[in-house]
């Protein structure tokens, strides 16, 4: 909502300067968001009376006028078209310094000496017109300092209002709220009905009377439409934001803005039959003022004729029905249709009018009859006619109820924290207009009091509304802060769950650097990497590279390391934990997931080492501390999968229990070349409920007599998992193992092409017993019978067990 | 006899130290050690001559040899330290490294900024007794909306840039509807914050269309305004670490009421004036307001014996304050030269 400054000083005057009131309408509630001046600096210009004119006797454009500021006679050429003896305008005279450092000075054209310069509109920067020279009030005093005769010394303010207080969307509601915040009165404009002076009448009927319960409807005849609208309206409209269109438009503008009432004029010689206000039926569209056609849907209520629509009512007008520039007669509307009946329609077609504003946020149901007799006033006043009757088509059971709410003092009280007078009380509830309805003292709940809000408060329905509005005027800055006294409870700590932060940290910890990525992803960039599936689109994305939900983290990731890559990171380590949304005959599920992207050396360059590349083994370690990190290392297994994204033979399937909870592996060679990105990019997500569970580790005693090593080296087909031996010496030595490592892997010389040698280590060690080499030359022998039955596993030759 | 005893003596020990002082190394003292002291060494026959001697004069002479023998082991001993320090100085010259070098460590990784202003915050209020509560982000729009006072049509929903899916559900515009599962699931008193991404069809300088809010809910007997006051304003002093005036300003939220804007002294210029605060000495930080009735009953709680406070801030915006960072953007950016800046 935008304003002047002076506008609003005419009808209160609040006893503040500008800040004090910016700073007063902030505190109340009703933001202010910025001010800018409504002229631009210039100095000089004074109202001047054109005297004579005669023609320029070198130049068939321009005129020799004589002009008078005040006190002295001046001769002024001037090429406007509009310039007349008589005309008050505005006058630069010689010294006078004009927007953009403009400086005025005596000069000839064509031969005549010009002292000065009349100025158009635009030269003053005060709007675009610049046809001719800007046509003043005639009752202004020539020799007056322009800038103090039009008070430009003036701001348009720019409030941001909340929806609940559409009262203020007019200077008559934010008078209202100045004079309450300073207890000055409001003085509001006479409104004074204008008598009918001919009997032309239009009927109107409301066959919706709960979407509109009261329409006015005037008819005016013989206007004169091409009049111009005074400067003080225009003037008036362009420091709201709004500019003229025509006299018609501009007066029903101007009472949007005063009343806060929107109006509107209908060409009454294009209406037929009647005004009937009614929902739109199948099938029925409407050309609107803006030129686009709309098919109307049955939730629409409409101002309709014989014709058929002439209007989405509180919304647009139509196209047929506008006024014209040869429009003599006009037929005038103003209705209050309830906000519920207008809040959707607008937004169903996108049409957010300065109309559809006011009303879905409720305009003051008793303003009409005021609003058309002033609408009447200034119409006649400016493109003259002859006002017929009004005609109110009105039902009052549908009008909104003037509810009425009970406070309580106690209540109050408990609410705010702090004890407001009753006496402060009945002062803020008065200026704010409400109506005392009861006040009743005593009692567990003090006074008590019993108030209708006033037709321009939409959003008065509970105590709490009252317990608000009290608050408001007493200050919010009064009320004091203190700490909530409550029962010092002590919180959940789950045995069995880690906190997000720690598997955050671990992460970071473990040298990568935490993302936060769009939920919503490209859909190309989805399918490529989730390719069976179907992800949940958004309706109304803000573009299509981000218009469908993620169904795992890669999207993020991966798109986040190559944007990396693509600004010179050689060395990309990245996770993120967050929602993943994967559609599923259930429903939608969404599963807080942990991924990780790395790509580049293994380690950071450095003088000490020769960095490696990034490969499997990399992302399987982070796993697997990650998975230890949890508790459930024993329960974890690893295979290889066939996931589409994935490098065939570089991928595995984390498993728990059995059941899959994650993957891990590099992204398929394909998907990398789609993707542009020329190193391997290895990746791990595992599901957040699976990573943050944590198993309560359980003490086992230390065994007090010593540990024995045997290492094996071991002859496999080469296509045997080394997991398969660790399992089956695990189950053969049971607790006695206490530690299994695979310390050598060896291909090559010396061993068949179709094996692999395997080099493992067993520490063994008893609770109860030292070891015996007997027993360990059984343990030893019992193993590599099982590894022989099992995978096929003989001992590498000339390496005895040792 | 005695005389000869001693220039013996005298010549052995005085050649026998020369030889240690030319030992250049723990062998060749041992070898010097060797030929006077050893088994056979020509001090050690010395002593074995003692037999040739008159018995009384044997004990002076052993004595005299004995005392030819220590003086030689001290000779040697003293030798063999110094080998050793000089060996030990050669060693740690030798070894000397570049301590300037850079050492050796694996590459560390890091949280997210905003992740770290939100553990900050956590760590504020869970210390007061707050839990923390998630939340699914689809969501369906009684959740999202009416549970919170805002039905279908109500012009506040413009406030809510939403994002649908076509079977209705939404993206959630806040977090507020983890609000509303904990009031059904919990009975009061209630203490929790909700932490979460959020979703709003916006996006410039400040505004991203996915961004992360911190709300926080407090129901129980007697709860007013003012505890809300007092909470919000210890709050920004704890975060920011700075004794910052705070303002509050009637504001309108359909799920509460009374509602207000928070405002913070510019944690940048402290209220002088400055970009960050557009010159107006202040920063609009949070909402906040004492939770509807309307909302209250909705989710199974009576409104008379119970009340509550509510507020709602962005944790990125309160992260981009605490860190300087000027574009809300570079957050969900993510790059590493950004995002290591932070570790």
């Amino acid at each position: 909502m935008k304003f002047s400054e002076s506008w609003l000083r005419e009808w209160v005057d609040p006893g503040v300067d500008r800040d004090t009131l910016f700073d007063q309408l902030t505190m109340a509630g009703l933001e202010v968001e910025g001010s800018e001046p409504v002229a631009p600096d210039f100095t000089g210009v004074v109202v001047g009376e054109v005297v004579d004119v005669t023609p320029h006797p070198d130049a068939d454009k321009l005129s020799v006028c004589e002009v008078s500021d005040g006190s002295e006679r001046w001769q002024v050429v001037c090429g406007a078209p509009n310039v007349r003896t008589g005309l008050i305008t505005a006058f630069a005279r010689v010294g006078a310094v004009l927007p953009e450092d403009f400086r005025i000075r005596k000069a000839k054209l064509r031969g005549v000496e010009s002292h000065g310069m009349l100025c158009s509109a635009a030269e003053l920067g005060l709007g675009d017109d610049h046809d001719g020279i800007i046509e003043l009030d005639p009752a202004l005093t020539p020799g007056a300092d322009l800038r103090a005769a039009l008070a430009l010394d003036d701001v348009t303010v720019e409030l941001n209002l909340t929806p609940n207080r559409g009262d203020c969307l007019s200077i008559r509601g934010l008078a209202r709220e100045v004079g309450v915040l300073n207890d000055r009165a409001v003085a509001e404009p006479e409104h004074a009905a204008v008598p009918a002076s001919i009997d032309d009448t239009f009927p109107v009927s409301l066959e919706a009377p709960a979407g509109c319960p009261r329409f006015l409807g005037r008819v005016i005849r013989g206007i004169d439409i091409r009049a111009a609208s005074p400067l003080w309206l225009t003037e008036k409209l362009r420091r709201a934001g709004l500019r003229s269109v025509d006299a018609v438009v501009d007066v029903t503008n101007y009472l949007m803005l005063e009343l806060g009432q929107p109006m509107h004029a209908y060409d009454f010689n294009r209406l037929s039959g009647g005004v009937v206000v009614r929902m739109a039926e199948p099938g029925e569209k409407l050309e609107l003022l803006d030129g686009q056609e709309v098919a109307l849907d049955a939730e629409t209520l409409l101002i309709t004729d014989a014709g058929g629509p002439i209007g989405i009512a509180g919304v647009m007008g139509g196209e047929r029905s506008g006024t014209q520039p040869d429009t003599r007669d006009v037929f005038l509307e103003c209705a209050f249709f309830s906000p519920l009946a207008v809040a959707g329609t607008a937004r169903r077609y996108g049409l957010h009018t300065d109309a559809s504003h006011r009303y879905e946020r409720g305009v003051d149901f008793e303003l009409q009859h005021r609003a058309i007799e002033r609408a009447t006033r200034l119409l006649l006043d400016i493109v003259g006619g002859s006002a017929g009757p009004v005609v109110e088509a009105v039902a009052p059971e549908h009008l909104p109820d003037r509810r009425q709410v009970r406070l309580r003092e106690r209540r109050l009280h408990e609410l705010l924290g702090v004890e407001i007078a009753a006496a402060e009380v009945d002062g803020a509830l008065a200026r704010l207009d409400f109506e005392l309805v009861a006040r009743v003292d005593g009692g567990d709940d003090g006074v008590c009091w019993t108030v209708a809000s006033p037709t321009h408060r939409y959003d008065i329905e509970r105590e709490a509304d009252l317990v608000e509005e009290v608050c408001r005027i007493y200050g919010y800055n009064r009320v004091p802060a203190r700490r909530p006294q409550t029962a010092l409870a002590l919180r959940e700590v789950p045995l069995t769950r880690s906190p997000e932060s720690r598997l955050k940290q671990l992460l970071a910890d473990l040298g990568f650097q935490e993302a936060v990525t769009y939920s919503f992803v490209d859909p190309r960039l989805q399918d490529l990497l989730d390719p069976a599936a179907t992800p949940l689109e958004l309706a109304n994305p803000m573009s299509s590279e981000q218009s469908v939900m993620r169904t795992n983290l890669l999207p993020g990731l991966v798109g986040t390391l190559r944007v990396n890559l693509s600004r010179q990171q050689e060395r990309v380590r990245l996770f993120e934990v967050g929602l993943c949304f994967v559609p599923g005959a259930e429903g939608l599920s969404q599963r807080l997931r942990l991924g990780g992207v790395c790509c580049g050396p293994r380690e950071a360059a450095s003088w000490t080492r020769q960095s490696e590349p990034t490969d499997f083994f990399d992302v399987k370690g982070v796993v697997e501390r990650l998975v230890e990190w949890t508790g459930q290392a024993g329960r974890v297994s690893y295979r290889p999968a066939g996931d589409p994204v994935l490098h065939p033979g570089q991928s595995a399937e984390l498993l728990l229990d059995g059941e899959p909870v994650g993957r891990l592996g590099r992204l398929h060679p394909e998907i990398e070349a789609a993707l542009e990105v020329t190193k391997a990019v290895y990746l791990f997500e595992i599901e957040g409920e699976t990573i943050l569970s944590r198993v309560v580790p359980q003490h086992r005693g230390i065994s007090r007599f010593p540990s024995v090593r045997r290492d094996l080296a071991l002859v496999v087909d080469r296509e045997v998992p080394a997991a398969a031996i660790e399992s089956t010496v695990r189950e053969t030595l049971g607790p006695l193992l206490v530690d299994f490592t695979l310390f050598d892997v060896y291909q090559g010389k010396g061993i068949d092409s179709n094996e692999k040698s395997l080099a493992v280590g067993l520490t063994l060690q008893d609770a109860s017993a030292t070891l015996t080499e007997d027993r360990i030359a059984r343990c030893t022998q019992d193993v590599l019978a099982a590894l022989e039955r099992a995978v096929g596993a003989r001992l590498r030759s000339g390496g005895a067990p040792g | 006899m005695s005389n000869d005893l001693d220039d013996t003596l005298k010549q052995l020990v005085g050649e026998a130290k020369r030889a240690v002082g030319e030992a250049g190394d723990e062998r060749a003292l041992d070898d010097v050690r060797v030929r006077y002291l050893g088994k056979k060494g020509e001090l050690t026959a010395l002593l074995k001559s003692l037999g040739q001697l008159a018995p009384e004069d044997r004990p002076a002479a052993g004595a005299r040899i004995n005392a030819a023998k220590d003086e030689l082991q001290d000779a040697i001993g003293a030798r063999r330290q110094h080998l050793s320090r000089e060996q030990m100085a050669r060693a740690l010259e030798a070894e000397q490294v570049d301590v300037t070098l850079p050492g050796r460590r694996d590459a560390g990784g890091g949280l997210h900024p905003v992740t770290q202003a939100l553990l900050r915050m956590e760590d504020i209020f869970v210390g007061a007794g707050y839990s923390v509560v998630t939340g699914p982000e689809v969501e369906n729009d009684y959740y999202n909306f009416e549970a919170l006072n805002i039905p279908a049509h109500h012009p506040a929903r413009a406030m809510h840039d939403t994002f649908y899916f076509a079977d209705g559900t939404l993206l959630r515009t806040h977090t507020s509807p983890s609000q509303v599962h904990t009031m059904e699931r919990e009975e009061p008193p209630i203490r929790v914050i909700c932490p979460g991404r959020v979703y709003r069809r916006d996006s410039d300088l400040t505004h991203s269309p996915m961004f992360q809010q911190l709300e926080g809910l407090v129901i129980d007997r007697g709860i007013s305004f003012a505890d809300l006051k007092g909470t919000v304003i210890e709050f920004l002093q704890r975060f920011f670490e700075k004794e910052l005036s705070v303002r509050f300003r009637p504001s309108y939220f359909p799920f509460t009421e009374p509602s207000a804007e928070v405002d913070v002294q510019c944690v940048q210029c402290l209220g002088e004036g400055c970009r960050v605060c557009s010159h107006t000495g202040w920063l609009e930080v949070m909402g906040c307001g004492v939770v509807h009735p309307n909302v209250l009953e909705m989710s199974g709680i009576d409104s008379e014996t119970y009340s509550g406070f509510a507020f709602g801030m962005g944790i990125d915006r309160l992260a981009m304050l605490l860190y300087e960072v000027d574009d809300l953007r570079l957050f969900y950016d993510n790059d590493l030269r950004f995002l290591r800046q932070f570790n």
